[in-house]
């Protein structure tokens, strides 16, 4: 296909002139994979190919559009309008999403628009009608958007099992998927069923480098506030800056201090997945609209809405990751061929070191990414339920059909039809449902025994398991929404507790019908700022790239002079870490002993090692108190020094510990609550549609326990320790770890190193658990008796 | 270990495990079996729960059992998730129930779930509440009774736990079964029934009494 001659003109009439890439992607046959920096006319090169063909017309649905933000839909359908206006083509652009009117959404199932906007949600929804081989015959193309984002996780393994049934309704179908810059091309092809890859330009390098400070970094913690005067300074010299922040409670707390210091009254805003959306939206139209100079934000901005004006981005806090670094920097001077300008601010003087070997790594054009495994077997589950919601289905059909999704094409027979049990009948060792089978088998075809069981299965559609949230707002008459805040967080409050949300302080005043209810607390300091997430650890391969500049002194010219210092301090007393070494120490500290151990494996990792390790210890009898990870280091204290750490770290009892201990863990709860979510063993809670009273519903943990005595070779189970291999758990880096630094370094030393003393101003320290967390419950059983005057 | 304390002038003893033993009568109390409750949710079209939970009621309750011998077994109501689900209730687990009762009374009260458990497969008399020295009774009224229902739980050390709660006219037992929720002691409908008084968290290896209500409010927070 080349770009037929009124196209070239309205090229020609913006100013136009069509990206090479752009050219490259009409012209190409089959499946492609498009990458391109941010900024490169992406998702127009995506389009085109379809408004070229649409040009002719087209009856029925012809191009899906999917992609992971329902704003991005909203975004694409008015960049759309314009060329389809002004060329005058015979074209119909709607979005289906979650927001989607049901009138609209009714509308689409008898006149499907040409060209469909959707999310992979509402893609699995679609697909679960009747009438989806109606819908979907007429499909000439599929264009997957901000692919690279989606490959991350399970809605991309859904969205892929999606394609392939689409695959099946419209052969033929042709697929273009769009990626901003990653690590493995090769990688995201074959997770999209194989496609050509085209490469864009990658642009011109970007202007990056540390944030100068008058003041050096801390030694520990995380907040990055030592910067705030040259942050407001950077603010100042640009137009619209976009202030990237770790976390949640990071981005109010570094917000809440600009303010603070904010003497010029510069228009800054905030935006993060706590607020309330209104609030989120407030934001992104004073964004839009140019009237912000900079916005706080989080992860909730990463992905690409157009705010075109931003020239400047800054990074509080590691990267933790080099590829979400480049894909952060892009945010700045979203114009093709313009360099971006980024600033990086490490929190603390082991993330200067970490800044240092991510901005080595941006200039080598060097990035990371942790490889993920085969698709996951609880969103077959799920997939294999939706498809009986569409109609009957053979099994063999639906096998071959499934094994053409990339993720999913090492797919064993055994391990699907493990999945199709388990929809079917909940897959038990003891038959008991025999009679009230969720799925049947008549004349060789599978199907729901009660159709009417497919409300409740669109219902539970989707990968993304969100912890329960409960909303904030002002006591009193139509008090304000604030945003959103995790029940476990609002369990913990007791009324007259202050934290922070939307910026600003507030009072715990009590719960009420499911809303948390708070009053204003101006100028006061907040007690808490905690909205426990997932933490992200530190990527492999930035990982290795710190460990290895700390270990060459021949490079540390490139670190500032202050932390260059501690380092040959550390070198005199002690040693350095080393690529190929593990590095430990013991030593004594205030009447205990201290081990720390520099892993550089990632704070999940290292917790997960720090669980195992003080196991053992504990059976040594060498009385482990508690222990700390960071992405670099584990650091455990004891009563009894650790002298020989290699038996501690043994390979195989390390395997043993995590299957027997790992199993009663709470982080394996979480864990099985998500999978037992998206297999459909439980429903989400839907908005709503919440019981009030609550005694009729009970924890996934009695279900996982139950299971785990009764039926442990369960499908579930075995999914759940599958994932826990990554994850949250990372057993997966502990053996990495081991494999890359199969020497061990262990120094007894007098008193505590350099390279350990910012540890022990960190906090997050762990408790045993066990024994510990019983005298824990007694302890506080009996303080709350002897303050309340009994015994 | 468990927790011993007065309620309406008898001793009687809280077990970690959310059964009350009355040592004078030699009598053991629990509260919302919810037996056959995966069976009644598969049955409705609902989701498919692991098929174990009455296996896991009954082998708790059998040890309990072991542990105290008692002369009686009170259920106090909702022993059964439904009716149809005592009716459903396989033979080798009647069985069990009967090899549970015997030489000793068994005793279901009837509660909003089960308002009549009768099965002949079933050992032991259904009755509406019983007043004998206590007054046992589903649902807490005219104090002072001993009670199920509510399912209550209390926090602590940062854990949900099933609880007895005991004021002056109520004692709220916790939900026995293993497929069961709880209902926060400090929720306006048990705040109500008990305005001061003990929460005594079961779950771990011994029954932990803690103030709730007014007392805990004074107590812990100025």
């Amino acid at each position: 296909m080349t770009l037929p001659p009124d196209f070239q003109d309205w090229f020609a009439r913006q100013g136009w002139q069509p990206h090479p890439h752009q050219l490259d992607l009409l012209a190409a046959q089959g499946d492609t994979l498009l990458i391109a920096p941010t900024g490169g006319g992406k998702t127009l090169a995506g389009f085109l190919p379809s408004l070229v063909d649409l040009a002719d017309g087209h009856t029925g649905l012809h191009t899906l559009y999917v992609s992971p933000l329902k704003a991005l839909t909203a975004d694409i359908a008015r960049n759309l309008a314009r060329p389809v206006a002004e060329l005058n083509l015979p074209i119909r652009v709607e979005d289906r999403t979650g927001d989607t009117r049901s009138a609209q959404r009714a509308r689409q199932r008898v006149d499907p628009p040409q060209i469909l906007l959707t999310t992979p949600e509402s893609l699995a929804l679609m697909l679960s009608y009747e009438q989806a081989p109606r819908i979907f015959g007429s499909l000439r193309r599929v264009v997957l958007d901000e692919l690279h984002a989606l490959a991350e996780n399970k809605r991309g393994d859904q969205l892929m099992l999606g394609l392939a049934r689409l695959r099946a309704l419209a052969p033929g179908v042709v697929t273009t998927g769009l990626s901003a810059t990653v690590e493995d091309p090769d990688a995201l092809a074959r997770f999209m069923g194989g496609a050509t890859i085209i490469n864009a330009d990658p642009g011109p390098d970007p202007d990056i480098a540390m944030l100068a400070t008058a003041r050096p970094a801390p030694w520990a913690g995380g907040g990055g506030h030592y910067a705030i005067p040259e942050v407001l300074d950077q603010i100042r010299q640009a137009r619209t800056t976009i202030i990237f922040i770790n976390t949640r409670a990071q981005a109010e707390l570094f917000f809440q201090a600009l303010w603070a210091a904010n003497d010029d009254n510069l228009p800054i805003g905030l935006h993060h997945g706590s607020l309330a959306r209104e609030a989120r939206q407030r934001v992104e139209a004073a964004m839009a609209a140019g009237q912000l100079r900079a916005v706080v934000a989080t992860g909730s901005l990463d992905l690409g809405i157009d705010w075109g004006a931003v020239d400047l981005v800054i990074q509080v806090g590691a990267p933790k990751n080099v590829k979400r670094l480049v894909q952060r920097i892009g945010r700045a001077n979203h114009r093709y061929n313009a360099p971006s300008r980024a600033r990086i601010v490490p929190a603390n003087r082991f993330e200067v070191i970490e800044c240092v070997a991510a901005l080595e790594a941006v200039r080598e054009r060097d990035l990371d990414g942790d490889p993920r495994g085969p698709g996951p077997l609880d969103v077959l589950c799920q997939h294999i339920l939706l498809t009986a919601c569409a109609g009957p289905f053979d099994a063999d059909a639906l096998f071959a059909e499934v094994r053409a999704a990339g993720p999913y094409r090492g797919l064993t027979r055994a391990q699907f039809d493990d999945c199709l049990e388990f929809a079917a009948t909940g897959g038990y060792a003891l038959r008991a449902y025999d009679q009230w089978q969720r799925l049947m088998r008549r004349d060789g075809l599978w199907r729901l025994r009660d159709p009417r069981a497919a409300r409740n299965l669109r219902m539970n559609v989707g990968t993304i398991v969100e912890a329960e949230m409960l909303k904030v707002r002002f006591r009193g008459r139509g008090g304000g929404l604030l945003g959103e805040v995790e029940e476990g967080f609002a369990a913990t409050l007791v009324p007259g507790d202050t934290f922070l949300i939307g910026g600003q302080t507030v009072r715990y005043e009590g719960l009420r019908e499911l809303t948390v209810e708070v009053t204003r607390q101006p100028a006061k300091q907040p007690r808490i700022a905690v909205y426990s997430g997932l933490k992200l650890a530190t990527s492999t391969q930035l990982s290795h790239r710190v460990q290895a500049l700390i270990g060459d002194r021949l490079r540390h010219g490139a670190l500032p002079p202050n932390t260059a210092d501690w380092l040959a301090l550390q070198a005199r007393v002690s040693t350095l870490p080393q690529p190929g070494v593990l590095l430990s120490e013991t030593f004594p500290h205030h009447g205990q002993w201290h081990f720390a151990l520099y892993g550089f494996a990632g704070r999940n990792a290292l917790q997960t090692l720090g669980l195992l390790m003080t196991r053992t210890m504990e059976d040594a009898g060498l009385g482990p108190l508690g222990f700390l990870a960071t992405d670099y280091a584990l650091w455990i204290w004891s009563l009894d020094p650790v002298t020989d750490p290699e038996p501690l770290m043994d390979r195989e009892a390390l395997r043993t510990g995590l299957g027997d201990w790992l199993a009663g863990n709470a982080v394996m709860k979480r864990t099985f609550r998500n999978v037992a979510i998206i297999a459909g063993l439980i429903q989400r809670n839907m908005p709503g549609g919440r019981k009030s009273g609550k005694q009729a519903t009970f924890s996934s943990d009695i279900l996982y326990d139950t299971l785990r005595r009764y039926d442990p070779g369960h499908l579930l189970l075995r999914i759940t320790a599958e994932e826990a291999r990554r994850g949250l758990v990372d057993f997966d880096r502990i053996e990495d770890m081991l494999d890359h630094s199969p020497r061990h370094d262990h120094r007894m030393l007098d008193r505590v190193t350099p390279l350990a003393a910012p540890l022990l101003l960190e906090f997050g320290r762990v408790p045993i658990a066990g024994q510990g967390r019983e005298r824990l419950a007694e302890a506080e059983a009996a303080a709350l008796m002897a303050e309340a005057g009994l015994t | 270990m468990t927790h011993a304390f007065d309620f309406a002038g008898h001793r009687v003893e809280a077990r970690p495990s959310g059964a009350l033993f009355w040592p004078d009568r030699r009598w053991l109390i629990v509260a919302d079996l919810h037996l056959g409750k995966s069976e009644r949710l598969a049955r409705r079209g609902g989701s498919l729960l692991p098929p174990y939970e009455v296996l896991a009621t009954l082998d708790r309750l059998e040890s309990e059992i072991a542990a105290t011998d008692p002369a009686a077994v009170v259920s106090l109501g909702d022993g059964f998730d439904d009716d149809t689900a005592a009716q459903a209730l396989p033979d080798m687990l009647c069985d069990r129930l009967r090899g549970m009762a015997w030489g000793r009374r068994w005793i279901w009260i009837s509660g909003n779930h089960d308002p009549s458990p009768v099965c002949p497969r079933l050992p032991g008399e259904t009755v509406a509440e019983l007043a004998d020295g206590l007054v046992l009774r589903h649902q807490a009224g005219q104090g002072p009774d001993v009670s199920g229902h509510f399912h209550p739980c209390v926090r602590l050390a940062g854990e949900r736990r099933r609880c007895f709660l005991a004021g002056r006219d109520h004692l709220i037992l916790p939900a026995f079964g293993a497929y069961t929720g709880g209902l926060a002691v400090d929720s306006p409908v048990l705040s109500a029934l008990v305005p001061q008084g003990l929460a005594i968290a079961c779950g771990g290896g011994r029954a932990l009494a803690l103030p709730v209500g007014t007392l805990r409010r004074t107590g812990r927070r100025a």
